[in-house]
């Protein structure tokens, strides 16, 4: 422990002087480099616009209470269809991403020095671009619809339970592993008694909390026309119907609570 | 008694008639949900060929056609994650404070969980439609997404890390008899600073992920650039862009977890 001398008496410090020094320096780095951005950011923003934000704020509210509530009616198949795109969306990343995780590993993969690269690629590529983008590709290619969202869902999920899946995988107990082949257990054997029971409640975890995720971002997909309550909420949107807005928000917020509540409780019961 | 039993591992559901229960609604709902997606083939079958012309962009991107947009785009996306991750992180120190249950008085408790839980349950896009409604099109509309996103994120962790602390160094700093802020610096900082960087680093990534999106709504940033390639199925220059993202996505991640190495 740095004791500086100060009037004469021993004060603690927390840190050395020149730790000290660094950690100014840090923070001055990075105050500027905030001041820079924000420079940058702002050069084309029309403070008028900012400066009336309340008052828009406040139209924008007034005209979202009450909610429309007579289009409910016509939100429950929307609604339907965007938990239908997230779950099977999860689905379908599974089944990709549970090889995808088997070539990562460390010590699963069959090649270190192929194998392991492309399925790491892959998963950083289907992470780093979000579902929305992946929607809008889609969208182009296949067409607005269901089946496009189920599909932008499943890329970007497959990178998600990929990469927590393999993380689980690299850390389980090698003595397992090992108590299983010494039996004389094959390749396929040892998979399934050796690692297949350390990282399955791992697995289960994360797909329930994908699929939580999936709840949340599906319901933007319509957008982009992917389906699901995102089109209404467009449509809503483009009429500047407020009240229905509103609506399809309570909805929103009301599914995802409810989907968190549901991942929550199955994580608990299995870890 | 047979001469030879064989060991089969025991079923995940003990109960019979809940296993197959289980797996009959499971059934049920993959018939219902299956049969809920209608297909154009005809469509799906014209938009192949556009597909493999997407594929095919990937092998040879074009960089060069709309570069002065892209290069736009992404210093408005990266200037707006600085900033945005930021104000996101000063905000989300005092409410993540006020959302720990083990320091935090009832009310403010109650307060600072509705706050965070609001801010998480809309996805990003839906706040930043909301903000462009208010402030006007642009990158500013952007920050204040991102930021509200962040806090979200960023103080729900906070919290629950700070709920995770060792009571017992809290209570030997408090027996010195300082105050609450001097309680607050060296009973409970110790404890989360490092998670805490580490956190604040992995949010700077999903933040500029984040950035890549938001200006599909308007909200400023690549993400308008990438729109407009692809509605003109300019596909070379999608995947420029997203090639770019990847790449910068990737020295992130690299750098960020050296950084949280280091720090730790």
């Amino acid at each position: 422990m740095p004791l500086a001398l100060e009037y004469d008496r021993h004060v603690w410090r927390k840190r050395a002087p020149r730790a000290r020094l660094a950690l100014w320096f840090g923070w001055l780095a990075l105050a500027a480099l905030t001041a820079w951005s924000w420079q940058v950011m702002t050069q084309d923003t029309i403070w008028s616009f900012v400066a009336d934000a309340p008052r828009q704020a406040r139209d924008i509210g007034a005209r979202m209470v009450p909610p429309r509530w007579e289009y409910a009616a016509r939100l429950w198949h929307p609604l339907w269809d965007t938990i239908n795109i997230a779950t099977l969306g999860t689905l379908l990343a599974i089944v990709f991403a549970v090889p995808v995780a088997f070539l990562a590993a460390r010590n699963t993969t069959p090649s270190l020095a192929l194998a392991r690269p492309v399925a790491l690629f892959v998963i950083v590529a289907s992470r780093s671009i979000n579902s929305l983008i992946w929607a809008l590709l889609l969208v182009s290619i296949l067409g607005p619809g269901l089946l496009a969202g189920i599909i932008a869902i499943a890329l970007r999920s497959i990178g998600f339970i990929a990469k927590l899946l393999y993380e689980a995988m690299e850390e389980i107990d090698e003595h397992q592993v090992e108590a299983v082949a010494a039996t004389g257990a094959g390749g396929a054997q040892v998979l399934a008694y050796g690692i297949v029971p350390q990282v399955m409640p791992a697995f289960a975890g994360i797909s329930i909390f994908r699929w939580d995720i999936n709840i949340r971002e599906s319901t933007i997909l319509g957008l982009v026309g992917a389906g699901g309550i995102g089109l209404q909420l467009e449509a809503s949107l483009n009429v500047l119907a407020w009240n229905q807005v509103s609506l399809i928000l309570l909805l929103i917020f009301g599914t995802v609570v409810a989907s968190e509540w549901v991942s929550a409780r199955v994580r608990r019961a299995i870890t | 008694m047979p001469a030879a039993r064989a060991w089969s591992p025991p079923p995940l559901i003990a109960n019979p008639w809940l296993r197959w229960g289980a797996y009959g609604a499971v059934v049920l709902y993959l018939v219902l949900a299956l049969g809920s997606i209608e297909v154009n083939w005809a469509r799906v079958v014209a938009g192949l060929e556009r597909g493999w012309a997407f594929v095919g962009a990937f092998l040879r991107p074009d960089f060069a056609a709309r570069w002065p947009e892209i290069v736009d785009g992404m210093r408005e996306s990266l200037t707006m994650t600085v900033t945005a991750t930021v104000a996101g992180v000063t905000l989300s120190v005092p409410i993540g404070l006020g959302a720990a249950r083990n320091i935090a008085h009832p009310a403010v408790y109650l307060a600072c969980r509705a706050l965070i839980a609001v801010s998480r349950s809309f996805q990003e896009v839906i706040i930043a439609i909301l903000f462009v409604a208010m402030v006007g099109f642009g990158p500013f509309a952007g920050f204040l997404t991102i930021s509200v996103a962040t806090i979200g994120f960023l103080s729900k962790l906070l919290a629950e890390d700070i709920e995770d602390a060792d009571p017992g160094q809290l209570e030997a700093v408090r027996a010195t008899g300082c105050g609450w802020w001097q309680w607050i610096v060296y009973g409970v900082q110790p404890q989360v600073m490092p998670r805490l960087i580490g956190l604040c680093l992995y949010r700077l990534d999903i933040n500029f992920r984040e950035s890549a999106v938001v200006g599909i709504v308007g909200a400023g940033g690549i993400g308008a650039t990438l729109n407009t390639a692809i509605d003109r199925y300019e596909f070379d220059v999608a995947a420029a862009i997203l090639l770019i993202v990847i790449a910068i996505v990737m020295v992130a991640e690299y750098s960020s977890s050296r950084l949280r190495k280091w720090v730790q």
